[in-house]
């Protein structure tokens, strides 16, 4: 297979439309805005629609109405845009719509800065918007896994007729790497017959809708969507385990600070320390049972968690580590990206202190 | 036996949940009418609106979208441009569409969306239990303008048709009201000659419904239809506001 450049954002946009996205609405933000100029030039010509909403708060609702009509659709939006894309996230999981949202995070709170980042982890896998919700959250740590992941977002959407996230950090929007475009297998979707395109001979009309004033109603509908909740947890977990075998410092990061954090251990197992590195992809479902398996091994003294941000993905780590083994914590914020040096550093530091 | 009159086959056989003396379901009626009587029904895409319209999913017999408040316009946008040979049409009322969905009306008409929206104005929030709403008159009490709207506290109402035809997108607005029976078929001549222009491809299309809500407004059906035409008719004009 031929090897091609490609800047992360473009080659996102690309997969989508590959992927067979055939809706993509957006609203300018850096540092994203090559996924909605690429869908501009190149969705035209693939026979779909591109709209450049007047807001987040309009493209995601753009986007559901798409997605409500039986079309593959797709945002994308950078940290505060997304944060007005919640609303929509809601409903499209209250009314079993499929879609992907394309987050490439930048530094916050509030406008923040414009370089990567890790803080909207807690949004995006707590669920920002209002309700109990879940959206499966796919963390690329390279630009041939971005464009992989973005294939099965669509599937995993239309499977479970919920929302599906990408959540990059800005490092994976704006860098060039080489990649490959592997032939995909497509999951065995069911047909969209709920879908809302014209009755067309049906014999009822099809509602699409969140809403379910009775509490009874409410409380058997969110019944279900735990049913696809705990469905999702049970298959849709993936990780990766690099070096993981012997270490004695596991590291756990995702994204941009995976490949940092493994550069770091292979210098430390230069020099004599023997690190590993425990990658999740889904953050949600988090692999919390693997993470805790691999933090049993005897060989593990110590577990570093290492992520742009100020320590969210740490919960998570925390809760599937327990107190089994010890937990410490290194991050950078605010646009500023951990260093290969700072990370070793803080990893030999961590196993000194529990050696 | 000869059959006198028939529920329009555009609506479902089911009771309506509107309160008595609203116009919400003489609407419904004439959209399903106009549905009907144009061989679409198979075909449309309606968008439903958070508010009394929250359940016209429930209502109308073609498929049908409930929005995030505000939202219709950006749903339906997006429906349409996906399907762009099925006639498409959003359904909101005064808060929905000229309060939280301010920007997305104002936006599907300036891009001249080539869908239809129909704006039910009853100048009152009515699912909430009668909170002023943009359109609400000067001197109209609100339970959150418990005094009556005032130009200082609130400034004054906005005309929604007027506006949006300040927009070179927006090819047909007109204002009716569904009051009695002259009204009411001018209403929907208004509605089939919105659904005609949209799949002419010729823009954005608006029909402007001025509504009663008796049960808001505190007053009886006879007289809420009075109130109407003596005080909504008179600043929010009946007619056609623009035609391209």
């Amino acid at each position: 297979m031929k090897r091609e450049i490609w800047k992360g954002s473009e080659a996102i946009a690309e997969a989508a439309i590959r992927a067979g996205c055939r809706c993509f609405c957006g609203y300018p933000i850096t540092p994203q805005n090559e996924i909605p100029e690429y869908m501009s030039a190149k969705m035209p010509a693939a026979g779909g629609v591109f709209v450049q909403s007047e807001s987040e708060v309009s493209a995601i609702n753009m986007v559901y109405g798409a997605a409500a009509s039986g079309i593959r659709a797709m945002t994308s939006s950078s940290s505060p845009g997304v944060s007005l894309k919640q609303e929509g996230i809601s409903y499209m999981v209250g009314a079993e719509l499929p879609a992907v949202i394309v987050n490439i995070m930048r530094g916050g709170p509030g406008l923040g800065s414009i370089q990567p980042a890790q803080g909207d982890y807690y949004q995006a896998t707590r669920g920002g918007g209002n309700g109990d919700y879940r959206t499966v959250t796919l963390a690329p740590a390279n630009l041939q896994e971005a464009v992989d992941l973005m294939f099965d977002a669509f599937d995993i959407a239309d499977q479970y007729r919920n929302p599906v996230m990408i959540l990059a950090d800005g490092l994976i929007g704006q860098m060039m790497e080489p990649l490959v475009w592997k032939e995909h297998k497509p999951r065995n979707l069911p047909p969209k017959s709920w879908a809302a395109d014209g009755r067309k001979g049906r014999d009822h009309n099809n509602f699409i809708t969140s809403l379910l004033v009775e509490a009874a109603d409410c409380e058997a509908h969110n019944r279900c969507l735990e049913k696809k909740f705990q469905e999702m947890e049970d298959k849709e977990c993936r990780w990766e385990e690099i070096m993981t075998e012997d270490a004695e410092v596991l590291l756990v990061a995702y994204g941009t600070p995976a490949r940092i954090a493994q550069t770091a251990a292979e210098h430390l197992r230069k020099q004599g320390i023997k690190a590993g590195v425990f990658r999740p992809i889904t953050l949600w479902p988090f692999p919390a049972r693997r993470l805790r398996e691999i933090a049993e091994q005897r060989s593990v003294k110590v577990v570093l968690d290492v992520e742009m941000s100020l320590g969210q993905m740490l919960d998570d780590v925390k809760l599937a580590i327990g107190e089994c083994k010890p937990v410490r914590f290194y991050g950078r914020v605010g646009g500023s990206i951990p260093t290969v040096s700072e990370v070793e550093k803080a990893a030999a530091g961590a196993y000194e202190e529990v050696k | 036996m000869t059959t006198i009159y028939q529920k329009t086959k555009g609506l479902q056989d089911t009771t309506l949940h509107y309160c008595p003396g609203c116009s919400h379901g003489i609407v419904h009626k004439l959209i399903g009418e106009v549905m009907e009587e144009m061989g679409i029904i198979d075909t449309t895409i309606g968008i439903c609106p958070v508010g009394c319209a929250v359940f016209a999913g429930n209502y109308f017999a073609c498929d049908t979208i409930e929005a995030a408040h505000g939202r219709a316009p950006a749903v339906a946008t997006a429906v349409k441009r996906t399907h762009p040979d099925q006639p498409v049409f959003t359904y909101q009322g005064d808060g929905d569409l000229a309060s939280i969905g301010a920007a997305e009306i104002i936006h599907a008409a300036m891009r001249g969306e080539k869908f239809t929206t129909f704006f039910i104005n009853n100048a009152i929030y009515g699912m909430t239990g009668g909170q002023m709403a943009p359109t609400t008159l000067i001197g109209q009490r609100a339970t959150t303008a418990p005094g009556g709207r005032t130009k200082e506290q609130a400034g004054e109402p906005v005309q929604v048709a007027e506006m949006l035809s300040t927009l070179k997108g927006l090819v047909y607005a007109e204002r009716v009201c569904v009051t009695d029976i002259p009204h009411l078929n001018k209403a929907k001549k208004a509605i089939r000659k919105a659904f005609e222009k949209q799949m002419a491809g010729e823009g954005f299309t608006f029909v402007e419904i001025l509504a009663t809500c008796p049960t808001n407004w505190g007053m009886g059906t006879a007289e809420a239809n009075k109130w109407l035409m003596d005080n909504l008719a008179a600043y929010y004009p009946l007619g056609v506001i623009k035609e391209v």
